[in-house]
């Protein structure tokens, strides 16, 4: 993997928007979007062909920072709207940016359905496991159990797997890694960048102001500690007993395989379409 | 136009009967693009070749009776024509994905009726807060809900203005025959791209299916608008100039400007902004770049009003009706006139205050419980409301010459 400096980030940073973020002190959403960068830095992409797309949320504030075409879209719609650019002009590289709740709960019809579709999309879902900007509401992916200011006597819910969900849906490629590890999170930002279909990383971060307060999980640096020690790559998941997997994050590439990507369909039946014309 | 509800029962029999062979007709007679001949179509026919001929290269949209026809056509057409169709998930995406379209230099478009019209508007609002071309066609059905999906009702007029929260303006325009929903539509499409923002055209559920003989204008006489491109460097693009008239020029992204678009209050670069004092500027210029084009923007058809004593103000499919109502009340000796607005959104205040200076009565015929009828009251400042008079349905039925008639019998 190529050695980024870290002063790469900077140079993709938009000096001429009015720093600071919004983003709460230890929020990690910083952490991945250094990693992000990082990884697009590695490609060597033209910055003018590359679109980040949100939608509404902590992580969704992500695009405004860094000096791409940008969008920031309505709560759930990214997936949506970066379809249409996408489809339009398949040649830009088009990076979705989500959280859980954005993507698996008001937006979660739009993901199922560009999975299916294996549209080229590289969606980057920042999973805080809470909904951080409205103060604390219990999201698709809050742990059972888990207090939310809208679950006051604890989740009462399951919880989602987004990774088995986008790929029962037909993701061609999904991967799932933590804040804590962000060598990986940049080596998958790369792999998603150069999967030719729907790409969907799930990126497991923290919340300490609000999930880790109300949770009691003890401040920034021992959560993220805790996705150090909760997590275990894919690799060794078959060689550990099963009471040592049990409740743990796996990260690795759980899937990736070439399919028919949309675009490139479509592509095809315009020049069927053209071609039947001819023929008459 | 004669009785109308022998216009419905032929329309319902026509498009069970020959609506394959007439769409093919139709689209031969469109291919030789020049020397075009007279055509048997439909309303949603006539849309899609319009936004064929205004240089619409992008559809994305989801199945809704009664608008349909469009994107079936659209599915067949842009392909062909190198253009993307896709059919989405919902109606929520269909808007999402258009503006997206736009935002990377489509001319997209999007159709619907009742329901997925109320989908769409927090869509189309971020369209007009982030002031991105697209057009969304809306053929009204009866509402509210499901309603009855295959019978006429004018019950989004209100929507199509105050349906997205908070403060937009909006532009909608409102067909009344085949030929206009062709003429509309490419309008519809010349004002999106020229004013950066959604544009609505309301059809009804009638002139959708209602078939006329229309010969459409050929290529060389269609006027077609496209957007403004930046001519300045990048680093000198503001998303949001203040050029003339509030009207700015619109990079795509991918052109090397590398702007951001929110849908929160911006500043002029398109970046978020607390400051009330940039907050009132975007406000002022989204109002601004409407009300200060109030004349090129407003279309309205003044027919027989010079000496009408009673006015009639109807749009769509009920003008039809009303057209009628005045042929035969001024054959029987009484001065009638109608007024119909092809642009209901700006509201055309000036010829409405001009109509109401001089005559005694107005009649507003309309499809619900009386939406553009509060319009006109709110300009008879001088007049008493008792001079202005619904005559409201919400049926499934129109509103016949007949009835129209009987009305103007009534307030004589």
């Amino acid at each position: 993997m190529a050695n980024i400096p870290q002063r790469v980030v900077h140079e993709y940073l938009r000096h001429d928007k009015k720093f600071p973020h919004v983003w709460c002190a230890g929020c990690s959403n910083g952490t991945v979007l250094g990693a992000i960068i990082r990884g697009i830095a590695s490609l060597e992409l033209d910055r003018n062909d590359i679109v980040m797309v949100s939608g509404i949320g902590c992580s969704s504030r992500m695009p405004v920072y860094v000096d791409f075409n940008t969008l920031h879209t309505l709560h759930g719609r990214a997936i949506a709207y970066a379809t249409g650019i996408k489809l339009y002009k398949p040649n830009l590289k088009v990076i979705v940016i989500t959280g859980d709740g954005d993507c698996t709960a008001i937006g979660g019809n739009h993901l199922i359905h560009a999975a299916r579709r294996n549209i080229d999309l590289s969606v980057i879902l920042i999973n805080n496991n809470i909904y951080g900007m409205t103060g604390g509401q219990c999201s698709p992916t809050t742990p059972h159990e888990a207090l939310a200011t809208t679950m006051p006597y604890g989740n009462i819910e399951p919880d989602f797997d987004i990774c088995q969900l986008a790929m029962g849906a037909g993701a061609s490629h999904v991967a799932r890694t933590t804040a804590f590890h962000t060598q990986e999170v940049q080596k998958m930002v790369v792999d998603s960048l150069t999967h030719p279909g729907f790409s969907l990383i799930e990126v497991m971060s923290i919340c300490p102001v609000i999930f880790g307060r109300l949770n009691k999980k003890g401040g920034p640096a021992q959560m993220m500690k805790d996705l150090r020690d909760n997590s275990i790559p894919l690799t060794a998941v078959d060689k550990l007993p099963p009471e040592k997997v049990e409740g743990k994050i796996i990260r690795g590439t759980l899937r990736k395989e070439v399919q028919p990507e949309y675009c490139n369909v479509y592509a095809d039946l315009v020049a069927r379409v053209q071609n039947m014309g001819e023929d008459k | 136009m004669p009785n109308s509800k022998k216009t419905t029962k032929t329309t319902k029999a026509a498009a069970k009967e020959t609506k394959a062979q007439q769409t093919d007709t139709a689209l031969k007679e469109l291919e030789s693009k020049s020397k075009r001949k007279n055509v048997l179509m439909q309303g949603n026919e006539a849309v899609s070749y319009g936004a064929l001929d205004a240089g619409c290269n992008f559809f994305a949209g989801y199945p809704i009776t009664p608008s349909t026809e469009i994107a079936e056509i659209l599915a067949a057409e842009l392909p062909k024509r190198g253009g993307v169709f896709i059919q989405m998930e919902d109606e929520i995406a269909s808007i999402c994905a258009i503006t997206g379209a736009s935002l990377a230099g489509a001319k997209a478009l999007t159709a619907t009726s009742g329901p997925g019209f109320s989908l769409m508007q927090e869509g189309i609002g971020f369209a007009k807060i982030t002031e991105t071309p697209c057009v969304v066609v809306n053929v009204q059905r009866v509402g509210p809900s499901t309603g009855m999906p295959t019978s006429p009702a004018q019950g989004d007029i209100m929507q199509a203005r105050w349906g997205s929260h908070g403060d937009a303006p909006a532009i909608v325009l409102y067909p009344d025959s085949v030929k206009e929903c062709y003429e509309l539509t490419i309008r519809a499409i010349n004002l999106s791209e020229k004013y950066r923002t959604c544009v609505i055209l309301l059809l009804d559920e009638v002139l959708g299916h209602m078939r006329e003989s229309v010969r459409l204008p050929d290529m060389e006489n269609v006027r077609v608008i496209n957007r403004i491109k930046p001519t300045v460097p990048p680093h000198w693009y503001k998303h949001y100039d203040e050029n003339q008239k509030y009207l700015s020029p619109l990079a795509s992204y991918g052109e090397g400007y590398r702007f951001h678009v929110t849908g929160l209050t911006h500043d002029a670069l398109g970046f978020p902004t607390n400051k009330a004092t940039e907050g009132a500027e975007m406000m002022e210029r989204l109002r601004k770049k409407i009300s200060y084009n109030i004349r090129d923007l407003v279309q309205i058809e003044s027919h027989q009003l010079e000496d009408a004593k009673i006015a009639l103000f109807a749009a769509g499919i009920s003008a039809r009706s009303a057209k009628a109502a005045v042929a035969i009340a001024r054959s029987e000796g009484v001065k009638v006139g109608l007024l119909r607005p092809l642009t209901i959104w700006p509201f055309p205040d000036e010829a409405v205050r001009k109509m109401l200076q001089h005559v005694e009565t107005v009649i507003v015929p309309e499809l619900n419980q009386g939406q553009l009828i509060h319009e006109i009251k709110r300009l008879t400042k001088d007049k008493s409301d008792s001079n202005v008079i619904g005559l409201q349905r919400v049926n499934g039925k129109m509103i016949t010459p007949n009835d129209i008639l009987r009305k103007i019998k009534e307030v004589m």
